[in-house]
């Protein structure tokens, strides 16, 4: 479009004190041809607004810079309908960080402006993307237990079509075996009512089941999936606009359990899901004798919180030892029931259940390390007992049930040779690794499912977001996503439902998912320029990012999160948005006024993170704390799409440092973008062996991670990093 | 036809998981009301330090929702407002709102003129009074919405005017009045949260009569930088940093004569507390006094973690009471150690108690009939039938996660609702 630009510098706040206002109106007027420049006093106000309005109908402006506060104040404020607006911080950023009246602060103020207009300059107002097909807003559940009955249903209820994929021949997943249920509010055990979840799905209309099938492959992208469901020897075909997952767990393999816990050695040692199956009969009895069980102890954490079988906990398993008990106790008010657990994990409500149990006469023994002993076709067990201080044991057992725990349906596939165990180790698979069990299949470039977590769960990192997944408009729920019980797959079921609908909803209107929801830019590839170097295609965090047999990158656009990871990554610089590119950037760098040597005034580049490093800078200026008045400041979408062509820019422009403001990576990665710092850091370790090859010390570059409320930290970091750039002496590059 | 706003959502709660389900209904594109007691957004989770497991601040993904209400116009935010009646059904729902005055209006700038001119000085409850604050403030840095308050207090001093006249922006209005707004909504989501249970009611351990007996959350804001004591983790008393330092498990949780059933979060909470102690005051010693540790799922890592710092030791038996030691506000400790039956006094310089989250709605329940609590004051879930919907720690105790996991599902019943009008 052909712009008209305005800018606008409000004068409160206490930046008309701080600043020469009338160099700023030359700096605008002059440097960046901006057609108008006007001030006021109070920008924010209705007459301060309306000033600019008036010039976007009066005088045709389509351009609009707002040289104001910090863009993440007065936020609603500024929007100008088919205008290019530009939000310039003078207030947080220059004039409550930096003295008022200084020739640094006014240098400062004026960079920004420069940067502001350079930014508009280049931007254009961004296309919402409108695929040629037609978009879908159907969702695909796979699974048909609790949790995948419960987001079909839910999703359905809510006016959504949804497709059930269970591979079993009928629905109804683990739950369906089960007698009893203990769930909110846990006052005892009730009636499992798996059948009416099935009937309510296989009734409603919106719903299609498909049992005994699997999904054969899942192509393209949120509102775009085409997914093939293998069912009865033919594929049935579906356009579907958002995924939950809910394919469950399996129960740890006993046989792989200590021998110390007897299982094997006789059949009245079995499992707790064992222990099901023997109660669907209506009477729980002696296995193979089918005698009455009048002695029974849970053995609880059985391979589990033991790094040499499961890791973790499996949550669920304390409240069902209760239940199990409970059902002994119902059958025989004389039954001798014993629980030995390590810690007794009943959060919440669940409580009540423990003190009915206790109330009902089940003892329990706390012990980290019980034995099973079978002698002659007696079973029994040896714990010390840490509440008395002694050994105990229980003898003439008829049932000890052991508490295996929980395995993720997502860990089950063959991992790769690499990773598979040596003798004699225990499995481990890399936390992030993707594992082809067979579930999704998605004809994605960087692998078939989802990536997970810890110990094989597709579970968010996002302490805040539990549902944020690597692959957009995917999402895991109930137990494949982390343990749970009965209560919270329903609830997380509903959650899940409800971001694969906000997901087909966002995706329709053209718009980005969480964090970036509602941006309407997408990258656009040169691809006359692409060398198929396939970094793109590879660090692309969400797997956007397919690749035909040339590789050369094939973009799915609705699984971009709009992060610019891959504007970073792209070596030929080929990858931009319509609002946000190397270009623009670039002309930001270029409008810096670096002034020369004998000035004595570096000038240092901080890239920072938006979402963390930005706020952060503002709550300085928030606070009137002062830092540095050298330093440039130019905010990244996430610092992974930094290029390293912004440094070679910038140093060969004559500034003197570079800063890179990112998230904390490592395990307990801060990044929206999972991987953007940690792969911002690692471009920057390789420009620095550049740097030293060109006699400019790599010293001038640094990256740094900072937290949203890090900014006491933050001011000491930028004064020592502008102080080191003044002990190594100016840019020898500069003119 | 009904009027357009009858369509709307009103999500009652601007914390984890009113913000979580108010977004998350807005972003599918339906019209919300938040409706938000305090003066900013973000509840208990607002005043935290860090989050467990990852010790990273609350601050970046309250930041992150913020941005997201920042995008959309749908959502309209009330904060200083409670929700004094509602009556109808699923559906139609028919909600009086009263919120009370901010004494700020709208062309507020947070320049922070209005704090300058102000003297007088007020307890902060967002510090939980540990500090003092001027009586016209921002709520805290991050605060959303980025506004000042004035307290009554001030408004009915003789320094009122001064204070007003010393805004650039004509934005203090000493005569706003409390204000009832009606609003029609087709559905209602309950997310009022919890608070401590009273400390008071523990006798045994001399909360609020001893200085150094303080609870869990008086801990996150003495560990946070912008807490009473810029983030230093001291004894209340002399400002020590304290090299004993006890936390209580199950201060009333899992005690019929107090709070019956288990807090959840408390030993995560505890365990991430002593890694604050632990980074601080490396060679302060941490004890934890517990009944069972509840690490749930992939969470129980964190525990195994900690049990392997010598600094850090668990003590399986729960404390009978607490003295303090006259001069010095020391503390004395008197537990059984369960493992070994032993009786032992341990001094102490500082103790946490983990004082457990009573939903407020035990106090302050909803204001419409049909609504059932369970016997702790919960709201019981309305078991897949329409109707006012809980989610979060008003339904059941649990942790930022959770919360945030229930309030999206939360939105989804919502909707529903709106959808089978």
């Amino acid at each position: 479009m052909d712009k008209k630009t305005a800018a606008y510098l409000c004068t409160g706040c206490g930046i008309g004190d701080a600043l020469d206002v009338d160099a700023m109106g030359k700096v605008a007027t002059k440097e960046c041809k901006a057609a108008l420049f006007r001030k006021h006093a109070a920008l924010c106000s209705e007459e301060g607004v309306q000033l600019i309005r008036d010039d976007i109908e009066k005088e045709g402006v389509n351009t609009v810079l707002v040289a104001a506060c910090s863009p993440r104040a007065m936020f609603r404020v500024f929007e100008f309908e088919g205008c290019i607006t530009d939000r310039i911080n003078l207030r947080e950023q220059v004039v409550w960080s930096h003295p008022a009246g200084h020739e640094d602060t006014q240098a400062l103020a004026e960079d920004q402006l420069r940067m502001g207009a350079a930014r508009t300059r280049k931007s254009e107002l961004p296309e919402r993307f409108t695929p040629e097909q037609e978009l879908s807003k159907d969702i695909l559940v796979v699974g048909g237990g609790v949790a995948g009955l419960t987001a079909a249903l839910e999703a359905a209820r809510a006016g959504y079509k949804a497709v059930l994929v269970e591979k079993e021949s009928s629905l109804g997943g683990f739950q369906k075996d089960v007698q009893g249920m203990a769930t909110m509010p846990y006052k005892g055990v009730v009636p499992n009512e798996i059948g009416r979840l099935v009937g309510a799905v296989e009734d409603h209309k919106g719903i299609k089941v498909y049992t005994g099938a699997t999904v054969e492959h899942i192509a393209g992208g949120p509102g775009l999936f085409d997914v093939a469901i293998k069912h009865n020897g033919s594929v049935a075909e579906h356009r579907i606009g958002a995924v939950v997952l809910a394919a469950g767990w399996v129960p740890y393999d006993p046989a792989k359990l200590p021998k110390v816990l007897g299982y094997g050695a006789s059949p009245r040692v079995i499992t707790n899901v064992a222990f099901e199956k023997l109660a669907t009969s209506g009477k729980i009895s002696r296995p193979k004798d089918g005698k009455p069980v009048r002695n029974a102890a849970f053995l609880q954490c059985a391979g589990q919180r033991d790094p040499q079988h499961l890791p973790y906990c499996s949550s669920a398993c304390c409240t069902t030892a209760l239940k199990q008990a409970l059902q002994l106790k119902q059958q025989d008010r004389e039954a001798n029931v014993y629980i030995v657990y390590k810690e007794l994990r009943t959060p919440g409500q669940a409580e009540d259940l423990f003190r009915k149990a206790q109330q009902e006469g089940i003892v329990f023994i706390r012990c980290q390390a019980p034995e099973v002993i079978v002698r002659k076709g007696r079973v029994s067990v040896e714990a010390h007992d840490e509440l008395l201080g002694d050994k105990v044991v229980i003898d003439e057992l008829d049932l000890v049930v052991l508490a295996t725990g929980m395995v993720p349906a997502t860990a089950m596939g063959k991992v790769d040779a690499a990773l598979e165990p040596k003798e004699g180790e225990c499995p481990k698979v890399a936390d992030d690794a993707i594992v082809p069990a067979d579930i999704l299949n998605l004809r994605y470039r960087q692998g078939p499912e989802l990536p997970g977590l810890k110990y094989g769960f597709p579970d968010s990192h996002f302490v805040c977001f539990p549902y944020e997944s690597r692959r957009t408009g995917i999402y895991a729920a109930g137990c494949v996503r982390r343990p749970m019980g009965i209560a919270a797959a329903i609830e997380d079921a509903t959650g899940a439902a409800m971001k694969a609908i906000s997901a087909v909803e966002l995706t329709s209107r053209g718009m980005a998912v969480h964090p970036r929801v509602g941006d309407t830019s997408y990258p656009e590839f040169f691809m006359q320029r692409c060398t198929q170097c396939k970094r793109c295609t590879e660090e692309c965090p969400f797997g956007a990012i397919n690749e035909d047999e040339k590789s050369n990158p094939i973009l799915q656009a609705t699984r971009c999160r709009r992060c610019g990871v891959c504007m970073g990554a792209c070596p030929e610089r080929i990858i931009s948005f319509k609002n946000y590119s190397i270009g623009i950037i670039g002309e930001m760098i270029k409008s810096i006024d670096v002034p020369d040597e004998t000035e004595e005034k570096p000038r240092i580049l901080v890239f920072a993170c938006e979402n963390d490093a930005y706020p952060a800078l503002d709550m300085l200026g928030l606070q009137r704390r002062t830092y540095n008045a050298w330093l440039r400041v130019i905010p990244m979408r996430c610092i992974g799409s930094l290029n390293l062509v912004f440094i070679a820019d910038a140093l060969s422009k004559g500034i003197d440092g570079v800063m890179l403001l990112g998230c904390k990576h490592g395990d307990n990665y801060e990044c929206h973008f999972v991987k953007g710092s940690e792969l911002a850091n690692t471009r920057l370790s390789k420009i620095k062996e550049t740097l030293d090859r060109l006699s400019l010390e790599s010293d001038r570059v640094k990256f740094e991670s900072v937290s949203i409320t890090d900014y006491d930290r933050l001011s000491t970091l930028l004064d020592v990093f502008a102080a080191r750039i003044q002990e190594i002496g100016p840019n020898p590059y500069k003119t | 036809m009904a009027p357009a706003a009858a369509q709307a959502i009103l999500v009652v709660g601007g914390g984890i998981s009113g913000l979580t389900a108010a977004i998350e209904a807005a972003e599918a594109g339906h019209e919300v009301y938040l409706v938000e007691k305090n003066p900013y957004l973000g509840g208990h989770v607002a005043q935290f330090y860090q989050y467990f497991p990852k010790l990273c601040p609350p601050s970046c993904g309250l930041e992150i929702n913020f941005r997201r209400i920042k995008n959309l116009p749908r959502l309209h935010v009330m904060t200083m407002a409670e929700v004094a009646r509602i009556e109808g059904e699923d559906g139609s729902w028919q909600v009086t709102i009263d919120q009370s005055p901010r004494y700020v209006n709208g062309k507020c700038t947070s320049c922070g003129k209005c704090t300058d001119a102000c003297t007088l000085e007020i307890d902060n409850p967002f510090n939980c009074g540990m500090d003092r604050i001027k009586a016209a403030y921002l709520p805290h840095d991050m605060a959303f919405p980025q506004q000042f308050v004035l307290d009554p207090a001030l408004v009915k001093s003789d320094e009122a005017q001064k204070v007003k006249e010393a805004c650039p922006y004509d934005a203090i209005e000493l005569e706003m009045k409390r204000k009832k707004i009606e609003l029609k909504v087709a559905s209602v989501v309950w997310a009022t949260g919890w608070k401590p249970y009273d400390m008071a009611k523990l006798e045994t351990y001399g909360a609020g009569k001893y200085p150094n007996v303080i609870n869990n959350v008086m801990m996150e804001r003495l560990a946070s930088r912008q807490g009473p004591t810029q983030g230093k983790i001291q004894r209340p008393s002399d400002g020590r940093a304290p090299r004993d330092v006890a936390f209580v498990q199950c201060a009333g949780s899992r005690d019929e004569n107090h709070l019956a059933y288990c807090s959840s979060v408390c030993c995560m909470a505890a365990m991430k507390q002593a890694m604050y102690v632990r980074a601080q005051i490396p060679d302060a010693r941490i004890t934890i006094f517990f009944i069972d540790i509840r690490a749930m799922d992939r969470l129980d890592s964190f525990y195994q973690e900690l049990k392997r710092d010598e600094k850090i030791r668990f003590f399986k038996g729960k404390v009978a009471k607490i003295d303090e030691e006259g001069s010095t506000n020391n503390l004395v400790l008197r537990v059984e150690d369960t493992n070994d039956a032993t009786l032992h006094e341990l001094k102490m310089d500082l103790v946490v108690l983990a004082t457990g989250m009573q939903p407020n709605t035990y106090d302050d329940p909803v204001p419409a009939k049909s609504v059932e609590y369970d016997d702790h004051g919960f709201i019981s879930p309305p078991d897949g039938k329409p109707g006012i919907y809980p989610t979060g720690c008003t339904r059941t105790p649990g942790n930022v996660s959770d919360a945030a996991q229930d309030g999206t599902g939360a939105a989804l019943k919502a909707i529903q609702s709106v959808v089978r009008r």
